[in-house]
C-alpha cells in the first residue's frame, strides 16, 4: 500500500496585478518576494504538509523543480535540513521537466511500495521566469507544493497510472537562458499539450474501465488558459464542472509545482470517495486516477492553497516585478556588505542556520539563540537540550526600519522577537508592510534567502507577521 | 589595590580638526595631534619613553609601527590597541597604567582613524567575521542597533513617536549649539528642533540628525607621573579613575529578559570609575560629561545609566536644561561625537581633550565656570555585549 497521508502548499504572499505588465490585463500573479526562490518556497510547502507529522519518521525527499539555484549541489538536503528531518534517508532532486513534480510522486510511491521506505516527502516547486511581452510572463507564477506518501493513514489512495514519454521540442532552456524558450504555440498547445494528455487520459480510462464522468474532478494543469476548451472538447468532459480550477486570475502556472498544488486544492475540496484524475505534462504526461478516503477530514487544518491565496498583498508596479526578479538591477552600493560566506562556518553551525535550533539549558530552563557554550543567563557550560525555534511564533520586542543598509528592501525592518516558551532573536523582517509593524505584533518564521555571493547562495530564517493564525489548530508532533 | 586615582598626569594634548579631511592620511593626522601635544607640554619626543596607538581600521596595519613611522620615534615601544569605539580610552588606558607601574616616566597616548578612505558615508565592516556561522542573523549596523532601543525606550516610558522624536532633536539642538562654539568640530552649524525632526529617515526612528558625523581626526596626550608633572607645568590635570567593561551578552540581544533600554556594560564601567575617583553622586560631583552620543538615543541611554539623571527621567531633565553648557552636568560640550565627529580610535582621546580644555580655563566660548571634575566614557558595539570604557579625570588640587 502507498498513497498520500499529508499535503501543503505555498503561494508567496505577493501578487503581481497583470495590469501592471499590460493595461488591461485580467487577474493577478502570484510572484516571489525578492528575497524568495524555489528553495524557500519548497522549505515552506514542505512545513506546510509536515504539521501534525512525527519529522523523525520521514525516510527521504524527493524535490523537483526547474528552476534549482544551482546546477550542481542537491536541494532536497537544504529543504530536509531546514525541514529538521532526519540524516539517514534517502533524498534526491528531479528537474529538467514540468512533468518533474509527478515523476517525483511516482518515485516515491515507487519506494514506499517496494518497502525502501515507509515515508517519503515530495516537494515540488518554481518561479516561472517568461520574458517581458510573452504569454509565459502573463501566465506564470511562483508558488511550491508537497504531499507526504505513506503506506498507512492514507488520504487519498492511487488507483492506477499511466506516462508517455514523448520527445517533442515545444519548451526548452538552454546553459545561460534566462527565459523560458517555446516553438510556436499552434505546434506545442496541439500536438504538444493537447494530444499527448488526451492520449494518456485514454489510455488510463481504458487500464481502469472508468469514464471520465466517474471522475468528481479532473486536474489539468495547461501552460495557457485558453487551450483548456480545446482539451476539454477533446476528452468529452465539461470544463465548468469537472475541471478543477486552474488559478489562472489568482495565481498562474507554477511549472512543476502546478499539477501537486491543483491536486491540493482539490483535496481541500474533497469529499470521501472522491475519485480525481490528476495529469502533468512536459515532454510527454503522467496521469494518474486517485480516490479519497476518510482520512482526508484529519489533514485540513494547514494553509494549502486556499488559506495561502487568501492572504495577499498586491504589487501593482512592474519596476518593483522587474527588481524582486533581478531583471532590473541596482548598482551595488558603495557600503561593502561585510564579511564573507564560509563554507566551514555554516558547516559547523549548520543545526543552528537550517533547522533554526536554539538551546535549552537543563540547570536554569532559560532558551537561548545562536547556541553558546555557556549559558548567558546561568554561566552553566555545555548543559542543553537542542529546541527547534523555527515552528514557534513569537512577538516583536522592539523593531527598527533602516532605509541606508539595502537599496533593495529600503527600509530593512530589523525585529527582536521573543519566542513562546523563550528565546530572544535579532531578526530581519521578511513580507512586512511598514505601517502595521508594532511592538508586541506577533510574528512566525520564514526560511529566506539573505544574500548570494560567488554563486553561493546564503539561508537563513527570517521573521515575518503571523500568517497562520487562522489555520493552525494543533503544533507539530 | 591602590588604583589609579591621582598617580599620573596629564601634561600636554593635541586634537585636529575633525571633519572630512579628503587631502589628510591617518599617519599626517597622527604628527598633527601628536606634535600638538608635545609643544604644549613643552617637551621633545626624544622625551617619550613609550607610546599607545589606539586605531580600529584594519588596513593601517594592525600594529605600533603605524605611529612609529609616522613621527619616527626612535625605535620605542609603542602597542597599537583597538577595542571598538573605546579604542581612543584604552590607549590612554595603556599608557596611564604603564607610567603608574613605574615601568615609564613620560608616555605618548595616541588616537586616530580615517573614516573617509572607504567610499562608503558610513562605517564598513571592521572586521569581517564570516556572513555565514552564527553571525549570520545578526547584520544590524550601527544605526539599527541603537534604533532598537530607541523604539522600546519610547513604548516603555509610553512617548508617542512625535514626543520620542522630539526629546532626541533637542540633544541634536544643544550638541549643534555647543559645536558651532567649537572651531575644532566637524559641524560647526546649530540646527532647530524642526530640521532634526523632519530630518530624513536613517533607521526609524532615528534621522539624519539623530546620528554623529563619521570623520577624520587624531588626537594625543602626553602622560606622566604628578612629580614630573610639576616641573613641566602649572596646570596639568590629574586622573582620578578608568574603567572598561566587556559585554558578554549575557544582558543583550540573546537575553530575553533584557530590557534594551540600559547598558549593562556601561553602567558597569561607571560603576568601577566612580568607586576609584570616590564619586557618590555623580550627577552633582561631574561638571562635564563628554559621552558617547553616536546616536542621539545613546546619549539618552548612557545619561540614565551613568546617573547623571535618574531612569526614565532624561526627557524632563533635557527639557530643564540639565545638559546644557552652564546646566548642573555639560553633557558634550565640544559639540559630541554628533558635531565634533567620530573617527573611531581618535573619540576617547578628543572627549578627554575637552576635560583638558575646560579643567584649565582654556574652553573659549564654551568655558565653564570652575569645573572640577570630567568625564569621558565611549560605547561601542552592540548593546549587552559591547565595550563601555570610562575615564574621570581632574583639575590638580
Amino acid at each position: 500500500m502507498a498513497g498520500i497521508t499529508s499535503y501543503g502548499a505555498y503561494v508567496p504572499l505577493w501578487r503581481l496585478s497583470r495590469d501592471a505588465i499590460m493595461k488591461g490585463l485580467r487577474g493577478e500573479k502570484a510572484i516571489r518576494y525578492f528575497d524568495e526562490d524555489s528553495t524557500t518556497m519548497a522549505v515552506a510547502a514542505a512545513l506546510d504538509c509536515l504539521k501534525g507529522q512525527d519529522r523523525d519518521a520521514i525516510d527521504g525527499l524527493f524535490y523537483a523543480t526547474t528552476t534549482a539555484p544551482y546546477k550542481e549541489k542537491q536541494i532536497a538536503t537544504t529543504i530536509a535540513a531546514a525541514a529538521d528531518l532526519r540524516q539517514d534517508i534517502i533524498t534526491a532532486d528531479f528537474s529538467n521537466s514540468l512533468r518533474a513534480g509527478t515523476a517525483a510522486l511516482r518515485a516515491a510511491l515507487d519506494a514506499v511500495k517496494a518497502g525502501s521506505a515507509k515515508q517519503v516527502l515530495v516537494v515540488a516547486s518554481d518561479c516561472r521566469m517568461g520574458a517581458p511581452g510573452t504569454d509565459f510572463e502573463q501566465n506564470g507564477g511562483d508558488g511550491a507544493a508537497a504531499v507526504l506518501v505513506g503506506d498507512s493513514a492514507i488520504a487519498v489512495n492511487v488507483e492506477a497510472w499511466h506516462a508517455i514519454s514523448r520527445e517533442l521540442h515545444d519548451i526548452w532552456r538552454s546553459e545561460g537562458d534566462t527565459y523560458i524558450r517555446a516553438w510556436e504555440d499552434r505546434f506545442i498547445y496541439t500536438t504538444g499539450y493537447r494530444d499527448t494528455v488526451a492520449e494518456a487520459v485514454t489510455s488510463l480510462l481504458q487500464k481502469t474501465n472508468l469514464t471520465p464522468g466517474d471522475c468528481a474532478k479532473i486536474i489539468l494543469a495547461p501552460p495557457n488558459p485558453k487551450i483548456m476548451g480545446d482539451l476539454s472538447k477533446k476528452l468529452g468532459i465539461d470544463p465548468k464542472i469537472q475541471v478543477q480550477d486552474t488559478l489562472f486570475d489568482v495565481m498562474g502556472n507554477t511549472g512543476t509545482a502546478f499539477p501537486l498544488m491543483l491536486l491540493v486544492a482539490t483535496l481541500e475540496e474533497a469529499k470521501a470517495g472522491d475519485r480525481l484524475l490528476l495529469t502533468s505534462y512536459g515532454n510527454g504526461a503522467d496521469v494518474f486516477m486517485l480516490t479519497v478516503t476518510d482520512q482526508i477530514d484529519k489533514i485540513r487544518d494547514r494553509a494549502g492553497i486556499k488559506g495561502n491565496l487568501e492572504r495577499k498583498r498586491i504589487v501593482d508596479d512592474y519596476r518593483t516585478y522587474l527588481q524582486w526578479r533581478e531583471l532590473l538591477v541596482f548598482e551595488a552600493q558603495p557600503t561593502p556588505p561585510g564579511g564573507h560566506i564560509s563554507a566551514t562556518a555554516l558547516w559547523r553551525d549548520r543545526s543552528q542556520i537550517f533547522p533554526l535550533h536554539g538551546l535549552k539549558c537543563k540547570s536554569c530552563n532559560s532558551v537561548h539563540f545562536p547556541p553558546q557554550r555557556v549559558c548567558p543567563k546561568c554561566r552553566s557550560k555545555d548543559q542543553f537540550d537542542e529546541v527547534r525555534l523555527s515552528d514557534k511564533k513569537g512577538k516583536i520586542f522592539t523593531f527598527t526600519a533602516d532605509y541606508i543598509c539595502s537599496r533593495q528592501e529600503a527600509p530593512r525592518v530589523t525585529a527582536v522577537i521573543d519566542f513562546e516558551g523563550g528565546g530572544r532573536m535579532v531578526t530581519i523582517m521578511t513580507d512586512r508592510v511598514l505601517d502595521e509593524i508594532a511592538v508586541e505584533m506577533p510574528v512566525e518564521m520564514s526560511f529566506r534567502k539573505l544574500i548570494t555571493q560567488d554563486g553561493f547562495h546564503n539561508y537563513f530564517w527570517k521573521s515575518m507577521p503571523l500568517r497562520s493564525q487562522s489555520y493552525t489548530k494543533g503544533g507539530d508532533k | 589595590m591602590p588604583g589609579i586615582k591621582d598617580r599620573v598626569a596629564v601634561v600636554g594634548m593635541g586634537c585636529t580638526r575633525f571633519g572630512e579631511l579628503w587631502d589628510k592620511s591617518d599617519q599626517d593626522l597622527m604628527v598633527e595631534s601628536c606634535h600638538e601635544a608635545l609643544a604644549d607640554a613643552g617637551i621633545d619626543l626624544k622625551e617619550i619613553q613609550a607610546a599607545w596607538l589606539g586605531i580600529q581600521g584594519a588596513e593601517t596595519g594592525c600594529s605600533g609601527c603605524r605611529l612609529a613611522r609616522a613621527l619616527k620615534t626612535d625605535y620605542i615601544p609603542i602597542t597599537r590597541v583597538e577595542n571598538y569605539c573605546a579604542t581612543g580610552i584604552e590607549a590612554f588606558r595603556g599608557g596611564a597604567y604603564a607610567v603608574a607601574a613605574g615601568i615609564y616616566d613620560i608616555v605618548l597616548a595616541c588616537g586616530a582613524e580615517k573614516l573617509k578612505d572607504t567610499g562608503a558615508t558610513g562605517l564598513t565592516q571592521m572586521g569581517g567575521e564570516p556572513q555565514f556561522g552564527s553571525w549570520v542573523w545578526a547584520p544590524v549596523v550601527a544605526p539599527a542597533r541603537f534604533a532598537l532601543a530607541a523604539t522600546r525606550y519610547f513604548h516603555v516610558y509610553g512617548l508617542t513617536p512625535e514626543e520620542g522624536k522630539r526629546m532626541l532633536a533637542m540633544i541634536a539642538v544643544k550638541n549643534h549649539h555647543n559645536g558651532s562654539l567649537n572651531p575644532r568640530a566637524h559641524f560647526q552649524r546649530e540646527i532647530t528642533i524642526e530640521q532634526a525632526m523632519n530630518a530624513p529617515m536613517i533607521a526609524w526612528p532615528l534621522g539624519l540628525y539623530d546620528c554623529c558625523g563619521v570623520s577624520d581626526g587624531s588626537a594625543a596626550a602626553i602622560i606622566t607621573r604628578p612629580d614630573i608633572a610639576r616641573r613641566i607645568k602649572d596646570d596639568y590635570i590629574v586622573v582620578k579613575a578608568l574603567g572598561i567593561s566587556a559585554g558578554a551578552g549575557t544582558q543583550g540581544v540573546m537575553a530575553d529578559d533584557y530590557d534594551f533600554i540600559h547598558i549593562d556594560e556601561i553602567v558597569k564601567s561607571g560603576r568601577m570609575a566612580y568607586e576609584e575617583a570616590g564619586i557618590t553622586n555623580p550627577r552633582k560631583e561631574v561638571d562635564i560629561a563628554e559621552i558617547h552620543d553616536c546616536f542621539t538615543i545613546t546619549e539618552v541611554l548612557i545619561s540614565e545609566d551613568l546617573g547623571f539623571t535618574p531612569r526614565g527621567k532624561y526627557k524632563e531633565d533635557i527639557e530643564a536644561g540639565t545638559f546644557n553648557l552652564g546646566g548642573e552636568v555639560a553633557v558634550n560640550a565640544d559639540g559630541g561625537l554628533k558635531c565634533f565627529g567620530h573617527p573611531i580610535g581618535a573619540s576617547g582621546l578628543r572627549m578627554l581633550f575637552e576635560s583638558y580644555l575646560q579643567l584649565r580655563g582654556q574652553a573659549g566660548p564654551r568655558q565653564l565656570k570652575n569645573p572640577r571634575i570630567g568625564v569621558a566614557q565611549n560605547y561601542g558595539g552592540q548593546p549587552g555585549g559591547g565595550i563601555s570604557g570610562m575615564a574621570i579625570v581632574g583639575a590638580r588640587d
